[in-house]
């Protein structure tokens, strides 16, 4: 086969099926739908195979990329679930809600001629087809009688608790909700990420025998000193993650109609309040719905609250479209849908009706001035333009602090915001006891807080002394390689089992 | 998990249930709250725990049962029953001061929840007063659970029926006239009397102790639907109380708050009422 070049490659990036906006408004469904089989051969080509593989570096948890991609141009596709599981347990959740444009793609060699390769599109149609046809990846695990526990069934805690059990380790997962998945069960919405999809992928790390305690408030049945001391466990991780939401500190926020992006999403997603009254928990949706904040949760909130039918949905932030904090594709998928935005808007008063409901904001324009600390410019506000906006429902997208009772519970050293202090490699102030994801970091990524899990994965290996198991069976010949195993640890031999 | 070992109708609002539990029942502290799931469709809705016991395993619920959610769980949950889920216990524990004299006050729905208050004082050595008030004499519960536990005990009728006729906020004034060396009074009831409670001690200067109840969701901490103001600042009731000093709680925003889905709890309930048997007929055949 001749060598591929930016010339021969296909020029065009491969497009993404999605349902169209019209009719996508009045449904949850997801928008998008995922490539066809030809559509991913079609992409996979595009990428040149370099050597550089700056993307490898660019993800978080430095997927083999381009080993994976040639899987793909095989029409192995299994081999290629073999490769990226070896890094990443839930390709298809990160294919769909990690920032690609900021990490891989951005710096993809294609990318200085030609739209760059669609990585997290191939990452998902990997992973669809391994939910579709029940691929897992399993070893045989071997018991070596230790006991761990993990506190937060977010994407941090199953990405530790995956690598621990394979190591053989005994797990316990204790989730503080009635459901687990963290964010991705109770705020991002069914339609960027199927329920589905969570609980198939989220199910393969049970298969490996972990097990999942929910509707446990760990801080206050027990504590983190009780895992350690009275309950058994030789070392504990904790990723209870960065949910407990800001409000601005304006006039009129305890008005009835104004409300967190998290206590609107939790209603909606975990509680499933859109079927209100065959489902308990209601929402009392508004019908001019204003969003402040625009980033990833204010996209949401603004998409769910189109499909929950409010009659116009607003973006108010503070900063303009270049400083969106979100995905690219979540703001123009929130424009396609009818989102109108605000650019270099604030609110500086909440009014109400005069009976306890909101009625209007008062918003000021603003400017960007100087760059601030982040390297960001800074808004400013334009004197004596304040004006009136009608709006019913407020919801609050700016920002989420540290989930608190674990700090207020235990002795574990929080820097001055509240969130755990952990070192590089992800141990805590306490021996045995580790933290990741973003209740160290603060509100963060998916991968990220998944990278985070299984480094504590790996610190806590070692400061159990245990090593992977010795022999680790793995079902397809083709690829002798399994998730979980760090590659650096020459402490096993793979052996293939017949199919 | 979380089955229910045994029930006690007080009236025809009122209803108690006892939950096994025992690793809940061991951690549980005075001022604690649970969460609760009647079923897997379900609200999750916060209780008060009015008892618990590390020798039997259990944690005591009293619920007034008030709209869908209560009225469903007062038909359905049975000795033998389950509840879909309970989390717990929430909050920050109530701090039990030592020795001194205090007043346990009780009103509607916070009767029960003050008991383990009054307990915990008695155990650690104080005076206790309670003041516990009802509508009228059938409808009093626990009078021997109290009298236990208080060294006093005014019982308060709307109607005159058993005790004093009057509200609560009458019996603390009763209880302040006899005592006026009583440290710390603590209230739980609806908003309205929690405030006048608060109201009754400010002038003397008493500490007065709350226990919220606005809306919650995840009593984690992580939806800002229990927020509150305290002092003028913004605090989230489920993981910084639920117990605040009265005399700086706003209790009329906290009213307020509480009407936040009247409408949609009207409509719940009503539509329950005229069908109360069958959940799943009702349900839409393919739920997006
Ligand atoms: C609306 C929304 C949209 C987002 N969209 C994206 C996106 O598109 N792409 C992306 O990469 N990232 C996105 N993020 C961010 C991403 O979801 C988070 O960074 C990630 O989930 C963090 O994982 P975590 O495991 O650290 O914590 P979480 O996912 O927050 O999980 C923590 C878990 O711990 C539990 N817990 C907390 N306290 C206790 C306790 N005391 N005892 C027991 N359990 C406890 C919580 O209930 C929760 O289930 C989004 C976030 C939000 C809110
Ligand atoms: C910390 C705390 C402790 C509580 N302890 C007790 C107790 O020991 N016994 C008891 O009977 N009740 C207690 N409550 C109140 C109880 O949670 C509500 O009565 C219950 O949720 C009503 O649900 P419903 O569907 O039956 O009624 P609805 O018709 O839904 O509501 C009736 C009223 O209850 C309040 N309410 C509704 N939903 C919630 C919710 N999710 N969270 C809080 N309040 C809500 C509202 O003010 C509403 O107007 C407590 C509440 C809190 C916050
Ligand atoms: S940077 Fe782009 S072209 Fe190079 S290996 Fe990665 S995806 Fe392929
Ligand atoms: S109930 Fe959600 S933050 Fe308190």
């Amino acid at each position: 086969m001749a060598k591929k070049t930016i010339r021969n490659i296909p020029q065009e990036r491969t497009a993404m099926p999605v349902q169209e906006p019209k009719a996508r408004v009045r449904n949850f469904s997801e928008v998008a739908l995922g490539y066809s089989l030809a559509e991913a051969l079609n992409e996979a080509e595009r990428c040149i195979m370099c050597p550089q593989e700056p993307c490898v570096k660019g993800c978080p948890v430095e997927i083999d990329i381009p080993g994976f991609i040639q899987k793909i141009c095989d029409q192995n596709f299994r081999g290629a679930y073999d490769v990226i599981t070896d890094t990443n347990l839930l390709p298809a959740i990160c294919g769909r809600v990690c920032p690609q444009e900021s990490q891989c793609e951005q710096v993809c060699i294609v990318g200085d001629h030609l739209e760059p390769v669609a990585v997290g599109r191939l990452e998902r149609f990997v992973g669809d087809m391994a939910v579709a046809e029940g691929w897992s990846n399993e070893p045989d695990i071997e018991p070596n009688g230790r006991r761990v526990a993990i506190v937060g069934a977010g994407p941090a805690g199953i990405a530790c608790a995956a690598d621990m059990a394979k190591a053989g380790c005994e797990v316990v997962i204790y989730e503080a909700l009635h459901r687990p998945g963290g964010v991705l069960s109770y705020g991002i919405p069914e339609f960027r990420l199927p329920n589905e999809i969570v609980d198939d992928e989220f199910g393969k790390v049970i298969e490996l025998g972990v097990k999942v305690e929910c509707n446990t408030l760990v801080g206050r049945l027990f504590t983190i000193e009780q895992l350690r001391e009275k309950m058994g466990f030789d070392a504990v991780f904790i990723g209870t993650g960065a949910g407990y939401p800001t409000f601005m500190g304006i006039p009129g926020e305890s008005l009835n109609g104004v409300l967190s992006a998290n206590e609107f999403l939790t209603r909606c997603n975990l509680m499933q309040a859109g079927e209100f009254p065959y489902k308990d928990t209601p929402l009392h949706m508004g019908r001019k719905v204003a969003v402040i904040g625009s980033g990833n949760t204010a996209m949401d909130a603004m998409r769910v609250s189109l499909r929950l039918e409010a009659e116009e949905v607003h973006c108010l932030y503070r900063r303009s479209r270049a400083e969106s904090p979100a995905r690219a594709e979540e703001v123009d998928h929130a424009e396609e849908e009818g989102v109108i935005f605000h650019w270099l808007t604030a609110p500086v008063e909440i009014l109400d009706d005069g009976n306890n409901n909101v009625r209007a904001l008062r918003c000021i324009r603003m400017e960007l001035g100087e760059p601030d600390d982040s390297g960001r410019r800074r808004p400013v506000a334009i004197e004596g333009s304040e004006y009136e906006f009608e709006a019913d429902m407020v919801i609050y997208a700016i920002g989420t602090n540290a989930n608190p009772i674990i700090g207020q519970t235990s002795n574990l050293e929080l820097n001055k915001w509240g969130y755990i202090e952990a070192n590089e490699q992800q141990r805590t102030s306490i021996a045995g006891v580790f933290a990741g994801g973003d209740i160290v970091t603060g509100a963060a990524t998916v991968i990220l807080a998944m990278g985070a899990g299984r480094r504590a994965a790996r610190s806590m290996k070692a400061y159990l002394g245990i090593l992977d198991p010795v022999e680790m069976a793995v079902s397809d010949p083709e690829r002798p390689r399994i998730f979980g195993i760090d590659a650096r640890q020459r402490n096993y031999r793979r052996v293939r089992v017949a199919a | 998990m979380y089955e229910i070992v045994a029930r006690e109708d007080f009236s025809d609002s009122t209803f108690l249930l006892e939950v096994k539990y025992p690793l809940l029942a061991k951690a549980a502290r005075p001022g604690q709250f649970v969460i609760v799931m009647s079923n897997a469709d379900g609200e999750r809705i916060p209780l008060t725990i009015a008892d618990f016991s590390p020798e039997r395993g259990t944690v005591t619920l009293v619920i007034q049962a008030v709209g869908k959610t209560t009225m469903e769980m007062q038909r359905r949950c049975i000795v033998g029953s389950a509840l879909y889920a309970m989390v717990g216990p929430m909050g920050k524990p109530s701090e039990i001061s030592k020795m001194g004299k205090v007043a346990c006050v009780g009103g509607g729905l916070g009767v029960a929840p003050v008991y383990p208050q009054a307990r915990a004082f008695k155990q650690n050595g104080a005076y206790v007063i309670g003041i516990v008030g009802f509508r009228s004499r059938d409808l009093i519960f626990w009078q021997r659970k109290f009298e236990d536990v208080c060294d006093e005990l005014i019982i308060c009728t709307d109607d005159g029926s058993a005790g004093i006729k009057g509200l609560v906020t009458d019996g603390i004034a009763m209880a302040v006239d006899k005592h006026p060396d009583i440290d710390e009074v603590i209230a739980i009831g609806p908003p309205v009397m929690m405030k006048f409670c608060a109201e009754a001690t400010r002038a003397r200067d008493i500490k007065t102790t709350v226990s919220l109840n606005p809306i919650m969701v995840d009593g984690t901490g992580m939806c800002g639907g229990c927020r509150v103001s305290v002092g003028g600042e913004m605090r989230f009731c489920c993981v910084d109380g639920p117990d605040f000093d009265g005399h700086q709680v706003d209790f009329d925003e906290l009213m307020r708050r509480l009407t936040r889905f009247r409408e949609d709890e009207r409509a719940a309930l009503e539509r329950w009422q005229r069908n109360p048997g069958c959940r799943l007929e009702q349900e839409p055949t393919a739920s997006e």
